[in-house]
């Protein structure tokens, strides 16, 4: 086990440089001209467009340019974003409203997908089942960039249930909205794949030996089936943090969350190289520390399965 | 003890001096989306304290089925009870409430199956699926479960049962995986135990010792013992009577010296000749002709007549043969059983 994660976590060392190699090389090949990005369509003075340069070491080589952010990055300094700002002040308000939005995404999709997913996995067939399969069918087939703004018209604007955007200090309430169009990117799959854990589970024949020996149907599905169920969808859960990741961006970007998404979201589209990949950078090392922690809960879950 | 016969005294009608276990004319099917699968028509047999009834027959002949509608745990839909009567001690579970039927289940009736590994819960120690039978069933502490847990592993001769307790089913031999299996059905001290092929999965030497086990833990507690096979040399020796299945009846019935000296139907007959012999060595070895036929398509008359040496015009018409009695507690459902018996 020790050995696996120590092996986990030099793998994980290689794919973050790797990542934030690629993103600061897409980054760095998409330039433009940065520096005329930051003035808007102000004209600028050459003494201005010559000490930028220096200062974002705009005409060193791109492989000098990559270690002096990397340097800085490993001693904790992000750089600044070229709006003048630290990006690292920028992710201390940006990480906890986002922390906020994918916590409240992911307990809802997961509470709604698994208890919709076993229901229906004992009803196979039933109304229940075949409602479900419909509407994950119309979720799952309406892209985010749709789903979002419909949602934010129906719901904020038409009906006024929820606040429209969610404005700089975000309440509970006014996340709700976003988690939900959030949320609904993964519901579709988690749901289907605790139905057909259940349904297979349902059929094996340790159920058969619960029945047998006199347990009540309630415990043979609430312990003996759920506990078989739940380790594929815990996986599942784990992987679709990434997507939900992605997925805030435009969510945020949507609903005017001041989170990681919403940064990532403006810094590509002003060309701020060090604001996306030091935003990145962050993100890959949650990816990977979420995909290391859910291969070891799913070692916990299921006794079979042995990391050496 | 004395809780579990408190249990006992609760179901309605029970009768100490009735039958053990009783099947009167069991009839099951299953509703399929190809049609009506019959898989048991009519099935009956007794059995007493301290017996060990072989139920024998080829894969699909419905005995499993037959076992799984006694403990009451088909699948249904799609399976159905469409007639017949399970009686324990004169109470007829088929007509007992869903929450009283489960009393009866592990406490009078238990049931070992086929497949070890795949009957046990992956994700749960033996320990916990032992010890879960005490809590639901007697509400004893964690603590107490637990002892008793490890009791019965003693009991199965399960080495360092102390230390097994806390492993998981895969953690354990194909062998040793059934003695859990058997620790697991004899935990609430039944009266019947129902064993569905419970050596198939294993090598030949563990199936001696498993058999040798069950035998053993019989006889110490006097249990009737319904043991589901079509292993004809594990029948020879454990068995005091045998019931022969076709096409979900069963053909003859009959105790298991009388059945290997003289059967009295002619499948029962066939399927004696069709053991390898040591004395037959370099002959050519006897096999049943044909296929058993299909659930939903069960021939007229008597359902082995397609494939049968005696076969009359009689066989292929309904009526089906009934049960006739060879001797007393010796049944053929043979029109010619007196032939077949003659030869």
């Amino acid at each position: 086990m020790f050995r696996y994660i120590v092996r986990r976590l030099l793998q994980m060392v290689l794919t973050f440089f790797g990542a934030t190699f690629f993103v600061y090389a897409l980054m760095f090949a998409n330039q433009d001209d940065p520096i005329q990005a930051l003035a808007g369509e102000r004209p600028i003075t050459e003494s201005v467009r010559q000490a930028l340069t220096e200062r974002y070491h705009l005409d060193d080589p791109f492989l000098l340019q990559y270690w002096y952010y990397m340097k800085g990055m490993l001693t904790g300094d992000f750089g600044t974003s070229l709006t003048g700002r630290k990006i690292s002040d920028m992710m201390e308000v940006a990480w906890p409203v986002t922390i906020k939005l994918g916590l409240i995404a992911i307990v809802i999709a997961a509470a709604v997908a698994v208890t919709s997913g076993v229901i229906a996995g004992i009803r196979r067939g039933s109304i229940f089942d075949n409602v479900t399969l419909v509407i994950t069918l119309i979720i799952l087939s309406l892209p985010i960039v749709v789903l979002a703004p419909l949602a934010q018209l129906i719901f904020g604007i038409k009906l006024g249930w929820f606040p429209p955007t969610a404005g700089a200090t975000p309440t509970f309430w006014a996340l709700l909205l976003p988690a939900l169009v959030l949320g609904s990117l993964v519901i579709a799959t988690e749901l289907r794949v605790t139905r057909s854990s259940v349904a297979e589970n349902l059929r094996s024949d340790y159920v058969r030996t619960a029945r047998a020996k006199g347990l009540s149907r309630k415990r043979v599905i609430g312990v003996h089936v759920l506990r078989n169920s739940l380790i594929p969808v815990v996986t599942l859960i784990g992987v679709d943090i990434g997507g939900l990741m992605s997925g805030a961006i435009v969510t945020e970007r949507i609903f005017n969350v001041p989170g990681v998404g919403f940064n990532l979201f403006r810094g590509i589209r002003t060309e701020d190289g060090p604001l996306v990949v030091g935003f990145v950078s962050i993100l890959v090392i949650v990816f990977l520390v979420v995909n290391l922690l859910v291969d070891l809960l799913y070692a916990a879950l299921d006794p079979r399965i042995r990391y050496e | 003890m004395t809780d579990i016969k408190a249990k006992i005294d609760v179901l309605p009608g029970l009768d100490p001096r009735a039958p053990l276990l009783e099947v009167n004319d069991l009839h099951v099917e299953f509703r399929t989306q190809y049609g009506i699968s019959r898989a048991v028509n009519g099935a009956n047999f007794t059995l007493s304290p301290g017996e060990t009834l072989a139920i024998l027959g080829e894969s699909g002949c419905g005995k499993s089925v037959t076992a799984q509608a006694i403990m009451g745990i088909l699948d249904s839909p799609p399976g159905f009870i469409t007639k017949g009567e399970v009686k324990y001690r004169g109470v007829d579970l088929l007509k007992l409430p869903e929450k009283e039927r489960r009393k009866v289940r592990a406490n009078q009736i238990a049931m070992i199956f086929q497949d070890a590994l795949s009957a046990l819960n992956p994700v749960f120690t033996v320990g916990y699926q032992l010890a879960e039978l005490f809590r639901v069933h007697r509400g004893m502490s964690r603590g107490d479960a637990k002892k008793r847990s490890i009791e019965l592993l003693d009991q199965v001769k399960i080495p360092a049962a102390r230390a097994r307790i806390g492993d998981y089913p895969h953690q354990f031999s194909g062998g040793m995986r059934q003695r859990v299996m058997i620790a697991m059905a004899l935990a609430l001290d039944p009266e019947v135990l129902i064993a569905d092929e419970p050596t198939t999965a294993l090598d030949v030497t563990v199936q001696a010792q498993i058999m040798g086990l069950l035998a053993e833990l019989q006889q110490q507690r006097n249990m009737g013992l319904i043991l589901i096979t079509h292993d004809m040399g594990v029948v020879a020796d454990v068995a005091d009577r045998i019931s022969v299945m076709y096409a979900g009846k069963v053909v003859e019935e009959a105790g298991v010296y009388d059945i290997y000296a003289r059967p009295a139907h002619p499948y029962a007959k066939a399927l004696l000749e069709s053991i390898p012999r040591l004395d037959m060595k370099g002959q050519q070895l006897n096999v049943i002709k044909g296929l058993p036929p299909a659930l939903t398509a069960i021939p007229q008359g008597c359902a082995f007549n397609p494939r049968c040496a005696y076969a009359q015009d009689v066989c292929r018409q309904d009526p089906a043969p009934p049960s006739y009695i060879v001797a007393p507690g010796r049944t053929s459902r043979c029109h010619f059983w007196r032939d077949v018996v003659g030869e």
